[in-house]
């Protein structure tokens, strides 16, 4: 057992090229059976994921585990998928691929009474293609040395540069910047994707960006809100909120989040239709969404964690920078989901337009 | 054995020609059948393309159609085919996705459910045009959209509403950016190539070494050395500020100067290898000659190295152009948002939209352009010494 | 007319360490053909290259026509240069190559063309005027590189062996050509060569070049027959070469006396003092051969034995064995022949020989 798990650490290539001359050997008695391979988003939170999850489960199970990193992209997915036998098998995956992807038929359907139940989750965090794994928030961060007089307490105060000049971070997508527009615009939060259901709601949105327009910058690598708050290029930045919370503990910055109007969604495990591994995927989902294996990474990242029980298990230190924590949540807006899967196409090329006038 | 040489020949070629097919002619037609077809709709919905076509577009559709419609839907087993349809229809009308999602569970439980009455939207003849649209499996739509062109209700051409689409913005954005780096290659290159051709000895190869170094690094490492250059407490600004040149960091990145000057730093040997190949091919002597002939240096270099190094010039100005238009990762690392070039948008459709027929329609007007150009390349690039 | 139409004045010229022409004087004539003959590195290219405005003059002065043109630029000299490859621009037709210098003279059209026309019927290639170089053989590359050289009528045409790319005939007949057209039209023509048939056949006056300086100038028969030193007389033909000491001198005739104890009267440099060392220069086809002892009285007679003949055509070349050392002779067949063993006498006139400074 401790081999194998020395293959996996020597990397994918070593294990593959292993794999490749045993099944040289064995002179094509069998075909070489590819190792479980999940996909996770990368940087330390893959790192994390590795640690608490990964390897665990390749020595609990004595069977390599390959792990990869994607940058998201629906059609990467189902390019996978169309190809014939897809090379992944476990993805995770936001929110609105796994609506999409479900509704396609690209993912296998989740056997939920290995899981434990769909009630076991949070509301949106069970669903026929996918098992919610982590809850993310987008939300404002600023620097708390820097704003010392006052603080931005939402989209609004985000607007406004006369009362905090400078630049601001948004990433670069219509998804969560519209949003922001309408709640700057004075929409509450529980109403904004009423609004934005109308075509009047999405021109009123586009509007309130173009006012912005001269302080905006866009990103769209996670880690670029976090270095342009440090250099102080940006007075304030829409960000992942896990990375706040982790670069304050390893790098001692005083970067601060604005829970109020902030927008969770929450990410999910799939499995890709006709993966080699859906079994041993089904059970590395439930194992690395089991309480007592779950609860421990938001010691690691800010992330919610949409499986009851293991949300209950996070210590109070912790629990207070995470989406899901009553109070934040409470301020909190859900991604409509539905919304993002009906008009994403649209609303992706106006913005594209939109940005490169 | 008549003809048998000619088999042998064939079968020695035959590697050759299967490369060229598969990796070469395949994924072409590929590209081509892609950008101007989609049967997803005409495969998945047989009875409702053949019947929709008769829809005046006024009100909801016939009885007859809805009821063709439904019974498609029920025909339907295959999930990743229906959910091909419903990609479609989504693209060309915002909200098929949740509206197929409803009916497609009503119509299986209930095959004569009436469609209003599962979502009203079913009454908005504006999603029963979007079906009408995409009944026929070949289409242009593609094609137009790639160049922000769209077919009116009376089938004729038109321009799309302004700020829905920017692929001809970008697209001319991609032309003038690798204009633009072309011509900074040329002004560059042209000179390094004749000084590299006119030296000899350490000299010529220390200036070759100096183009075809870049060459041996990976495109990222050198885009990414830029960015530490250029960024606002980059080497540059620091040293501008340093000296007290400037007051705060000049923008060197992050706009069109970073993107146009790195891919100039790194399509720079493209200018300077083919004008110096074809310049130290011409006689050392003639530029001596044009002088005892009385040429002022300036008028020899205009009439007699300028016209030689000439297919050097249009060789690497086309190499540098064409490889430009399909730049990619470094406008997106070095430019800001309205810097960004075509190729990202064949990403973001293939990537993230999964609408490959989109991406392939943009593909396929890059590929004619390059096309064009090579076209115009033979043309000029013909060697006037063999020309009759 | 000025006499000295051109003159090199202590030119010298050096890269970096390496004096490659050195203290060099030379005066040429309006109308002259002067050949600058020697080894390669001898400096004659340079001497050319200098004149033609390529390099520059490291000390002394070239003037041309009374002016100082040390410092004028290459396109303001007025020079046809011809060169060994021809340099025709490749991609101008051969029209255009020879209307490019009344181009640059700003030449009207109608004049470009008539004149053009005249230099290509010239050279009798008229008919190729709208051909591309490339599509020409080596002889009328050359052919038209000299009507290039020679259209704006330059004050002074410089060649740098035009003829080293051609093949034997095709050089015989340039040769010929390059003659006719300066008897014709009274150029002044600087012509650079290694090939010493060449600057025989061609030149008015030869300079022979030896490091970096010239060692003799003077007509083809004078180099020939009298060359100055040593280095003149070994590189320009063959040569049989006799040391001795000077041990009379009457007239131009002085007597020289070989160590071994034979003397001989022969015509040589003036300024020997009897006592001096002498060489005898002999050409090979200056001496007779005689069966041993018949040789005609009046005559320096020298004994022998033939050790090799060789067929050459047209004459034999003979090696006799002497006490004097090995003598090469060349004799007409019209008049003897002569077989390996042969025991002969050797003779030569005071006129035929040439004394010169060891």
């Amino acid at each position: 057992m401790q081999k194998t798990h020395k293959i996996s650490a020597f990397g994918p290539r070593l294990a593959r090229a292993m794999a490749v001359g045993a099944a040289l050997t064995l002179a094509g008695t069998a075909a070489s059976a590819r190792d479980l391979t999940i996909v996770s988003f990368g940087g330390n939170f893959q790192d994390a994921q590795r640690e608490l999850f990964f390897k665990p489960f390749a020595e609990l199970t004595g069977k390599p585990v390959l792990d990869e990193a994607w940058e998201g992209g629906y059609g990467v997915l189902q390019a996978k998928v169309k190809a014939g036998t897809p090379n992944w098998d476990v993805v995770q995956v936001e929110a609105e691929e796994l609506a999409l992807g479900c509704a396609d038929g690209i993912y296998e359907k989740l056997d939920w009474e290995k899981l434990g139940g769909k009630d076991s989750y949070i509301d949106g965090g069970a669903t026929d293609c996918g098992a919610g794994h982590i809850v993310w928030s987008v939300a404002i961060a600023y620097d708390g040395n820097k704003l010392t007089d006052a603080q931005p307490q939402g989209w609004e105060d985000f607007w406004n540069v006369e009362k905090f000049p400078g630049k601001r971070g948004l990433r670069k997508s219509a998804k969560y910047a519209l949003e922001a527009a309408l709640m700057a615009d004075g929409v509450s939060g529980a109403e904004v994707y009423d609004v934005l259901a109308t075509p009047e709601g999405v021109d009123r949105a586009f509007a309130k960006l173009d006012e912005l327009r001269p302080n905006l910058v866009w990103w769209e690598a996670g880690a670029q809100p976090l270095s342009m708050l440090q250099t102080g290029d940006v007075v304030m930045s829409s960000v992942y909120n896990g990375r706040i919370t982790g670069l304050n503990r390893t790098e001692g910055t005083n970067l601060k989040l604005v829970w109020n109007q902030s927008i969770y969604a929450v990410d999910s495990w799939v499995i890709l239709a006709g993966a080699e591994n859906k079994d041993a995927g089904q059970d590395f989902i439930a194992f690395s969404n089991a309480p007592e294996n779950l609860s421990k990474l938001p010691e690691h990242i800010a992330y919610g964690l949409p499986v009851k029980a293991a949300a209950e298990m996070v210590p109070a230190e912790f629990a207070v920078d995470l989406p899901t924590y009553a109070d934040n949540l409470a301020v909190s807006v859900n991604l409509d989901v539905d919304y993002w899967v009906d008009n994403s196409e649209e609303l992706t090329e106006r913005f594209n337009a939109w940005v490169a006038q | 054995m008549k003809g048998s040489p000619r088999l042998r020949a064939l079968i020695l070629i035959a590697p050759l020609l299967f490369f060229l097919g598969l990796f070469f002619v395949w994924p072409l037609i590929t590209v081509i059948t892609q950008s101007v077809s989609d049967p997803a709709v005409s495969r998945v919905l047989p009875r409702t393309a053949d019947l929709i076509g008769d829809w005046d577009g006024e009100g909801a559709p016939s009885a007859e159609i809805q009821a063709a419609f439904r019974a498609d839907i029920v025909g339907a087993t295959d999930d990743q085919a229906v959910g091909d349809v419903t990609r479609r229809l989504n693209s060309s009308k915002s909200g098929f996705r949740s509206l197929m999602g409803k009916t497609v569970t009503a119509v299986r439980e209930n095959p004569d459910v009436d469609l209003a009455e599962v979502d009203k939207r079913w009454a908005d003849p504006a999603f029963w045009k979007a079906i009408q649209d995409n009944a026929s499996p070949y289409t242009d739509s593609f094609l137009l959209a790639a160049v922000d062109m769209e077919r009116d209700s009376a089938g004729s051409v038109v321009a799309m509403k302004e700020g829905t689409s920017a692929n001809f913005t970008i697209l001319m954005r991609t032309l003038w950016t690798s204009a633009l780096v072309m011509l900074c290659c040329l002004v560059i290159g042209l000179p390094y190539a004749m000084i590299a051709a006119s030296v000899t000895g350490w000299k010529r190869a220390v200036l070759l070494g100096a183009v075809l170094l870049p060459l041996w690094t990976s495109l990222l490492v050198r885009t990414a050395a830029w960015m530490i250059i250029l960024q606002d407490n980059g080497i540059i600004n620091q040293v501008l500020t340093g000296l007290g040149i400037t007051s705060g960091p000049l923008a060197l990145i992050y706009n069109r100067f970073g993107v146009v000057l790195a891919m100039t730093h790194v399509l720079l040997p493209f200018m300077v290898l083919p004008i110096y190949s074809v310049l130290i091919t011409v006689p050392g002597n003639l530029m001596s000659a044009a002088a005892s002939l009385g040429a002022h240096p300036i008028r020899a270099f205009l009439r007699v190295l300028l016209p030689l190094s000439l297919r050097g010039v249009i060789s690497g100005a086309l190499l540098v152009f064409m490889t430009s238009i399909g730049y990619y990762i470094t406008p997106a690392l070095l430019g800001g948002a309205g810097d960004q070039m075509i190729s990202s948008v064949i990403a973001e459709y293939a990537t993230r939209s999964a609408n490959w027929s989109m991406a392939a329609a943009i593909g396929l007007i890059l590929l004619v352009l390059t096309l064009a150009l090579y076209a115009v390349y033979n043309r000029l690039s013909r060697d006037p010494i063999q020309a009759r | 007319m000025s006499e000295n139409f051109i003159r090199f004045q202590k030119v010298t010229k050096d890269y970096g360490t390496v004096r490659v022409v050195e203290d060099l004087d030379l005066d040429i004539a309006r109308g002259e053909f002067v050949s600058l003959l020697g080894p390669s590195g001898s400096g004659k290219t340079t001497l050319l290259m200098m004149l033609a405005g390529f390099e520059t003059v490291s000390a002394g002065a070239i003037v041309l026509d009374g002016q100082k043109i040390n410092d004028l630029p290459t396109y303001k000299r007025d020079m046809g240069v011809v060169f060994q490859n021809y340099a025709l621009f490749p991609h101008m037709s051969i029209a255009k190559n020879v209307a490019f210098p009344l181009d640059m003279r700003g030449t009207a059209r109608a004049e470009t063309a008539e004149r053009v026309q005249k230099a290509l019927d010239m050279v009798q290639l008229g008919h190729l005027a709208d051909r591309l170089p490339g599509q020409l053989s080596g002889g009328q590359q050359q052919r038209v590189a000299l009507a290039r050289a020679l259209v704006f009528e330059p004050r002074v045409v410089l060649m740098d062996e035009p003829l080293g790319a051609l093949d034997k005939q095709l050089r015989e007949q340039m040769q010929l050509d390059i003659r006719d057209l300066h008897h014709r039209l009274g150029l002044t023509i600087i012509f650079v060569t290694h090939d010493q048939d060449e600057a025989l056949t061609m030149s008015d006056r030869i300079a022979v070049f030896n490091h970096g300086q010239i060692q003799q100038c003077a007509s083809p028969r004078e180099v020939y027959d009298h060359p100055a030193n040593r280095f003149v007389a070994e590189f320009i033909g063959e040569t049989n070469l006799l040391e001795g000491t000077v041990s009379a001198i009457s007239g131009e005739t002085l007597t020289l006396t070989l160590p071994g104890g034979a003397s001989f009267q022969s015509h040589g440099l003036p300024g020997f003092s009897t006592g001096d060392k002498g060489l005898l220069s002999l050409r090979p086809e200056r001496i007779d051969i005689y069966p041993q002892g018949e040789a005609p009285a009046g005559v320096n007679t020298l004994a022998g034995e033939v050790t090799d003949t060789v067929y050459q055509g047209d004459h034999l070349r003979v090696v006799i064995e002497t006490a004097a050392g090995r003598i090469i002779a060349r004799i007409n067949r019209k008049v003897s022949e002569w077989e390996n063993g042969a025991k002969v006498s050797l003779g030569f006139r005071a006129q035929d020989g040439w004394v010169i400074a060891p």
